[in-house]
């Protein structure tokens, strides 16, 4: 009698136990589900909306009706922006633009990372620092200076930056090299030193070792780089609202705005179509880098 | 292949002197150990030879020319790290022919050096494949086959096993030995574990602190231990030390240990002895294998006692028994069948033919 009323309590104590924790998991998994579907609500409302209005006639945008629903498709929106030349060059200039930044930026901030992560050096640390904090720095505080420097180096050299695409080469690497020096480092310095070693024991000078090994291993990290220094030059609407004015100078996100708003009248199809056209390549991108950048190049290098 | 020379070398991190000026004369094809507690300067010594490191002072000749600012890829040598070290991103193939392809050498020359490092390790299989589809065992062999196919005029291993399991690192230590055997190249191997020392080494160079505490061949440190820390470093369970003093009575000299317990010093003893009886701190240095179940007719040197047993350790071909003596744990090894247990007394013999008396107050093996 004792030893059954001993085992009794205890295993009831025990079974809700057992139980809870399926319980939490259960409830873990629907709150989870919750905010992840109100996250995609909220993130996708706005291209969704950005679809349907491209899809509109300018009359029927203007029209009360349910904002949410096409009743008369067309792909005029399309049409006319795909023709367009100026719509067309302004595609050009950012794709341009867009490209020789990512390269420049690459060509600066891959080398210099490597040297601050692995060559010791006096300061290289405050040095790796003080990169990062450059990126602190709002560009919006950036653009005034700027612009007086290429007043000053205009009447010096007589080499006019200012309204040309090209200024836009100078001023986005100035945002991308910190970054992409910053995560680049954080890549190279999980790569573990003894395979730096070993390739300078194999004969590797260091321009060796960082495109034979560096490179191909952290992979990952070059690509979220690149992506991310592509986002930002396409994407970039203060620096070229400042710099450039004229047409044939502009690049995208700013040509629509001074394109397709003429006064206070806003062309809501077209600048709908142009933003979600301009959308495109950073998406095919994402899309098509993104297997790289999930693949765990490291694996197998060590112990592990 | 070539032989190698440590010249007072030195190395300073900021305040920290990491090696304090140790010479060491490394034959050719000589297999050299550097062994000793983490922390004691051999891994940074090994470095040093590597070029991996800056020499603080001193110099390191390799085949007779001093390396000192001789970039490592200009040193000739082969290094196999703990961490195997393999590029994640090549496969076996190019990992092995990654230092002769920078080398330029032509691509018949490569492929016949690799095939026949892989057929030395015995991993021909598997050279199409990347490291992270490799066991452990398998990607340290890698390692060793890329040192092996540059012929280089020296290996160094930096504590090679110590990532692999019990059973593969006493497989790949023999492994190892073979390769040697093999190839002849004179080797410098960094371990902390004695036995990997012990099995493997022509000569042993145990570290401490920085400095170096004795060079010998294995036999040499186990049965000639020069200094306490050698003495209890190498051998496995280590070496008792039991305070005691020095008696001379009537000319014959005997250890005292307590008050009821003395060991009189065999003859062959006694004569390095005399003279010490008036130091006050000396430790008997006792290895367990010396203390052994008294038999009935005992060795001559063999001094028996009687002991109560704390613990009892049974590891089959042996049992392993500790028991107090003179406020120390004393570890002794015995017969299993000499029928010891826990918290019995049991009758033992010390062996003080193979007996060491040291200097507490300098370490030294008297």
């Amino acid at each position: 009698m004792a030893e059954t009323a001993m085992t009794a309590p205890a295993q009831s104590a025990r079974r809700p136990k057992y139980g809870s924790m399926s319980r939490d998991r259960t409830w873990a998994l629907r709150w989870s589900y919750f905010f992840l579907i109100l996250f995609v609500i909220f993130f996708l409302l706005p291209p969704i909306y950005m679809l349907i209005t491209s899809l509109k006639t300018s009359a029927e945008i203007s029209a009360a009706t349910n904002p949410w629903w096409v009743f008369n498709p067309t792909l005029e929106n399309y049409r006319e922006l795909l023709t367009s030349s100026q719509y067309l060059g302004y595609f050009r200039n950012s794709a341009i633009v867009s490209v020789i930044v990512v390269t420049i930026t690459m060509l600066i901030s891959v080398p210099a990372a490597f040297a601050l992560s692995r060559m010791k050096f006096w300061g290289s640390a405050t040095l790796a620092t003080g990169v990062f904090l450059t990126y602190l720095v709002p560009d919006t505080l950036l653009f005034i200076p700027l612009f007086k420097m290429f007043a000053v180096f205009n009447d010096w050299t007589g080499i006019q930056l200012i309204n040309r695409w090209y200024v836009l080469l100078i001023l986005y690497p100035t945002l991308t090299v910190p970054f992409c020096t910053w995560i680049m480092i954080g890549y190279f310095a999980s790569i573990p030193k003894e395979l730096d070693e070993a390739a300078l024991i194999d004969g590797a000078g260091w321009l060796q070792t960082l495109t034979k090994v560096f490179i191909p291993v952290a992979l990952p990290g070059l690509i979220a780089a690149t992506i991310f220094a592509f986002t930002v030059s396409w994407a970039q609407f203060l620096y070229p609202l400042a710099f450039t004015t004229s047409t044939e100078q502009l690049v995208l996100p700013v040509g629509i705005i001074t394109s397709l708003i003429k006064g206070d009248v806003f062309n809501w199809g077209q600048i709908m179509t142009g933003a979600l056209l301009g959308a495109a390549p950073p998406l095919i991108i994402y899309a098509f880098l993104m297997d790289y950048y999930i693949a765990g190049l490291t694996a197998g290098a060590t112990k592990g | 292949m070539a032989e190698v020379r440590l010249r007072e070398i030195v190395k300073r991190y900021d305040e920290v002197e990491a090696v304090r000026g140790i010479d060491l004369d490394i034959a050719d094809h000589e297999f050299v150990v550097l062994v000793g507690p983490s922390g004691c300067g051999k891994s940074t010594t090994l470095r040093m030879i590597a070029g991996l490191e800056d020499i603080t002072g001193g110099e390191i000749l390799i085949g007779g020319d001093v390396v000192n600012d001789v970039p490592p890829k200009d040193r000739d040598i082969a290094m196999v790290f703990q961490n195997y070290a393999l590029y994640p991103h090549m496969s076996v193939f190019q990992n092995m022919s990654f230092g002769l392809r920078l080398k330029r050498y032509p691509k018949d020359e490569i492929k016949k050096r690799v095939d026949e490092a892989a057929r030395i390790l015995d991993i021909k299989e598997l050279l199409d494949r990347k490291p992270k589809q490799l066991s452990g065992g398998q990607r340290q062999r890698v390692a060793m086959g890329r040192a092996i196919v540059r012929n280089p005029k020296v290996f160094l291993f930096d504590e090679p096993l110590s990532n692999l399991d019990a059973k593969l690192r006493v497989a790949m230590r023999t492994e190892i030995k073979r390769v040697h055997q093999q190839v002849r190249t004179t080797t410098v191997y960094v371990t902390h574990d004695q036995v990997e020392a012990m099995t493997l080494a022509d000569r042993v160079v145990v570290m401490n602190n920085g400095s170096i505490e004795q060079v010998g061949s294995p036999q040499q440190l186990y049965h000639s231990p020069r200094t306490r820390f050698v003495a209890g470093f190498i051998g496995s369970p280590a070496m008792n030390f039991i305070p005691c003093r020095l008696e001379e009575r009537t000319g014959a000299l005997s250890i005292r240990l307590t008050d009821s317990l003395a060991f009189p010093i065999p003859e062959a003893k006694a004569v390095r002895y005399r003279g010490h009886a008036a130091n006050g701190s000396l430790l008997l240095g006792l290895r367990p294998e010396h203390i052994t179940e008294a038999h009935g007719h005992l060795e001559p040197g063999a001094v028996p006692f009687e002991a109560r047993l704390d613990v009892t350790e049974p590891m089959g071909m042996e049992t392993l028994v500790y028991f107090g003596l003179n406020g120390t744990q004393v570890c002794g090894r015995v017969n299993p069948n000499a029928g010891a247990r826990e918290g019995t007394p049991l009758r033992l013999a010390a062996d003080l033919g193979n007996m060491h008396l040291i200097d507490e107050a300098t370490g030294l093996v008297i």
